[in-house]
């Protein structure tokens, strides 16, 4: 991908005055009471102009439920302090209480623009300590699906940040593409979001009949209307004015930072768990791992923009190459006998109701598993103590740990461009908060 | 690699088991190696499951254990360290000043566990209100259920 | 939906432009007008938590297009706003606040709890999450779903607006003493410590 920076970019790479940004100067780190003492005196005149500025929780660029404290001299952001928790679920407590098979329904409500990429993560997880192998189909309708939910979140994330940016024609156009996306899933799932759809031991249906035709008309549908995203924003003059140079950050920053996702690929670092780690087929399909020059605001919204596409390549592939068989593995231990022959079958009955009230036990172990969502490394750390609960169910959601990057992205910017910041980094709130 | 720790292997990925005052060491020399990035920082409390058995023979099983993920990605290589921290004196060093992205991650841990992190810039609650009290992650607090009433529910009988 | 009563005949007037002057009066309550334009400029403030934010906000895009009912203009600020639709669970740390907002909007004030989450806590039954938000400020209407789908939020403001418009709301508000017996512990003094703000029983 190539982006043209107007002449006296800054672009970061490089620079020497950046590198102390990693001993994290750019962070306020103040308790309420604190701020208010670390403002200047409204009284004095002779005081700096130094205020705290509190955006959020209940702010529309905030996405959701972020709060930032911003210290600022006049219009520049100084330092920034990232106030979250507010919408803490405790899912990490209650994942605990539920079983392996209850454990997607848990999961997939953290990240709610991209819900089956946490039910992948914890399904690997629980299929990896089981040391079960699923069924191909099973695999490349996973890996269908995700793509497809990778499509969605862009769309998601191209009209949000439209939006944020003053484009407000550009929510309307992302969410009637994502729309068209959610009928198939609706399609599939039964769900338009939240789907408890990928389970450990494969997938809770087979796809529908016709499903080719669906996934062919999205694939006809989708592109040009990229073409036009192209054309209404990225040879805008103001859209490229509001990003381009905004947010800058270098590769080393973003791996002392523990970015992941676009993040740390607009900053030129090739990195993409499907590439690098290739997990369930992504090593038998073809794709670009699309970076940046600048890591600016304007290379994320590209970069997002752009993998929209490579996931549509992705789909093409998979429409072509999907294999028959189960799309659950027939392991008697994890997987529910078929309808039918529970009126048949009176141990059938039995089976069934063990395995949906105790569930299954699981060997003793730990085991982190990685995924690449449309924000970043989604990784699941579970510990098993041999019974048919997680002892332990952790998330490591991307978005919580791509926040930390904002300070250092808003840092000598505008008030104006924070909103821009935030925007690209994309964090999803549910996620972030657990 | 100077210091020598226990290391075992889990699910194809190394783990290392340095005690806590080794922590510091060795992810300085794992730094060196080239892991630039702690993925992940998280905490398990093994209080209902004390007899686990995936710990090498010479590292003393304790209450709570700190999980940290490390990567190098020039490498593709992943390795995991579980410190064993008791329960009486939950501190661990804090790898920010290797490490700023743990910053929120140790916080975190803070916040759901009451382990806290020596060297820590900021360790405070990140996730909780502020006046919370207890740490929800720990095994002995309770999830804190609450039963849900309808209004006008029929009286029990 | 059943024709405005209030209005008497109103078919015609289109038809007839300024001739039919004469039978084109309209003749109401004054209640009556009210309730309806109440009902009928509902502007709800965004208050999106979490998962049912965002089909909250694809009710509003272009395919639900929830303009269709005067509904579109979600207004950042309370003030401006007469409608809260708590979509998404509500967290501990986010209760006050939530309330803090919405003492901010002015009367007459309406509260839609979307989702199982915000009704009752839904499948997350823990110490984080408070179990209904009707504990913290008083709800009308409840969507249910997790989340709930558009044509859901739109029925519930659909089911809201016939409410406004009959007065059902406002006599149930009077008859249990202004909200769905809310109680909210005093500030503390000055000079005491800073409490956290105590929700309420039911």
């Amino acid at each position: 991908m190539s982006t043209e920076a107007p002449e006296g970019t800054d672009t970061g790479l490089g620079s020497a005055e950046r590198v102390h940004r990693r001993d994290g100067s750019a962070v306020l780190r103040v308790s309420e009471a604190g701020a208010f003492h670390l403002a200047g005196d409204p009284d004095n005149p002779d005081d700096d102009e130094r205020m705290i500025l509190n955006m959020g929780p209940s702010h529309p660029s905030t996405h959701g439920v972020l709060r930032l404290m911003l210290e600022m001299e006049g219009e520049t952001v100084l330092r920034t302090k990232p106030v979250i928790g507010y919408l803490h679920t405790g899912m990490e407590k209650t994942g605990e209480n539920l079983s392996y098979l209850q454990g997607p329904t848990n999961v997939t409500r953290m990240d709610y623009a991209a819900p089956l990429f946490s039910e992948l993560a914890f399904s690997l997880a629980t299929e990896k300590l089981l040391g079960i192998e699923v069924p191909p189909r099973a695999t490349w309708i996973r890996m269908l699906m995700c793509e497809l939910n990778r499509v969605a979140s862009h769309l998601l994330f191209q009209a949000t940040n439209g939006m944020d940016l003053g484009a407000v024609s550009m929510m309307i156009y992302g969410w009637r593409e994502r729309e068209e996306v959610l009928r198939f899933f609706e399609k599939v799932t039964g769900l338009r979001m939240n789907h408890n759809y990928i389970r450990p031991g494969g997938v809770a249906a087979d796809l529908p009949d016709g499903w080719q035709d669906d996934v062919r008309r999205l694939l006809d549908l989708i592109p040009p209307r990229l073409d036009e995203y192209d054309t209404l924003l990225t040879g805008q003059p103001i859209f490229r004015e509001r990003l381009q140079g905004v947010g800058v950050m270098t590769p080393a920053e973003a791996l002392a930072l523990s970015a992941t996702g676009p993040i740390l690929r607009s900053t030129g670092y090739a990195w993409d768990l499907r590439r690098d780690e290739p997990y369930l087929a992504y090593d038998q399909v073809d794709f670009d791992v699309l970076v940046g020059t600048y890591g600016d605001s304007f290379d994320r919204f590209a970069i997002r923009l752009n993998e929209t596409r490579e996931s549509l390549r992705i789909v093409e592939q998979i429409l072509d190459q999907m294999p028959s068989g189960d799309y659950r593995t027939q392991d008697k231990k994890v997987t529910p006998p078929p309808r039918v022959r529970i009126d048949d079958s009176m141990e059938a009955l039995i089976h069934h109701f063990k395995i949906f009230t105790e569930g299954f036990h699981v060997p003793e172990g730990e085991v982190y598993v990685a995924v690449e969502s449309p924000r970043g490394e989604l990784g699941c750390y579970l510990v098993s103590d041999g019974g048919p609960n997680p002892y332990r169910m952790h998330i490591r959601g991307p978005s919580f740990v791509n926040l930390q990057t904002l300070p250092h992205l808003m840092e000598g910017g505008l008030i104006a461009d924070a909103v821009a910041v935030i925007s690209s980094v994309d964090p999803i709130m549910g996620e972030v908060d657990r | 690699m100077t210091t020598i720790v226990p290391e075992t292997s889990s699910f194809d990925q190394r783990v290392l088991h340095p005690l806590p005052d080794q922590l510091l060491a060795t992810v300085g020399d794992l730094h060196d190696e080239g892991f630039l990035t702690a993925v992940d920082v998280t905490a398990v409390d093994y209080l209902t499951h004390p007899g686990r058995t995936d710990l090498p023979a010479d590292v003393c099983p304790e209450r709570f254990e700190v999980v940290v993920s490390l990567h190098a990605h020039q490498r593709h290589e992943r390795v995991r360290l579980r410190v064993q921290v008791p329960a009486d004196d939950p501190v661990v060093p804090s790898l920010f000043d290797l490490y700023p992205g743990t910053e929120a991650m140790e916080r975190e841990v803070f916040d759901l566990f009451g382990i806290s992190f020596d060297g820590h810039p900021d360790m405070t609650r990140i996730l909780l209100p502020e006046e919370w009290e207890g740490h929800p992650l720990r095994k002995d607090v309770d999830t804190g259920r609450i039963p849900v009433q309808f209004r006008e529910a029929p009286v029990q009988r | 939906m059943r024709r405005l009563p209030i209005l008497g005949d109103v078919s015609r007037v289109a038809d007839d432009g300024l001739e039919g002057l004469e039978h084109n009066f309209v003749t109401a309550r004054i209640e009556d007008l009210v309730k309806w334009s109440r009902a009928r400029s509902c502007w709800p403030a965004t208050f999106g938590l979490a998962c049912c934010a965002i089909e909250m906000m694809a009710t509003g895009a272009a395919h639900y297009d929830l303009a269709r009912y005067g509904m579109e203009v979600f207004r950042a600020s309370p003030r401006q706003a007469d409608l809260m639709i708590v979509a998404g669970r509500v967290s501990q740390k986010m209760a006050p606040i939530l309330r803090q907002i919405y003492d901010q909007m002015m009367e007459p004030k309406w509260v839609i709890s979307m989702g199982v989450c915000a009704s009752s806590g839904g499948m997350f039954n823990n110490y984080a999450i408070v179990q209904g938000v009707d504990q913290v400020v008083p709800v009308d209407v409840y969507a249910p779903g997790c989340p709930p789908g558009p044509e859901t939020l739109m029925h519930a403001i659909l089911t809201l607006h016939e409410n406004i418009r009959t007065g059902e709301l406002t006599r149930r508000r009077i008859d249990n003493d202004g909200g769905a017996a809310i109680h909210v512990e005093a500030p503390p003094p000055e000079g005491t410590t800073e409490q956290p703000v105590q929700l309420g029983r039911r």
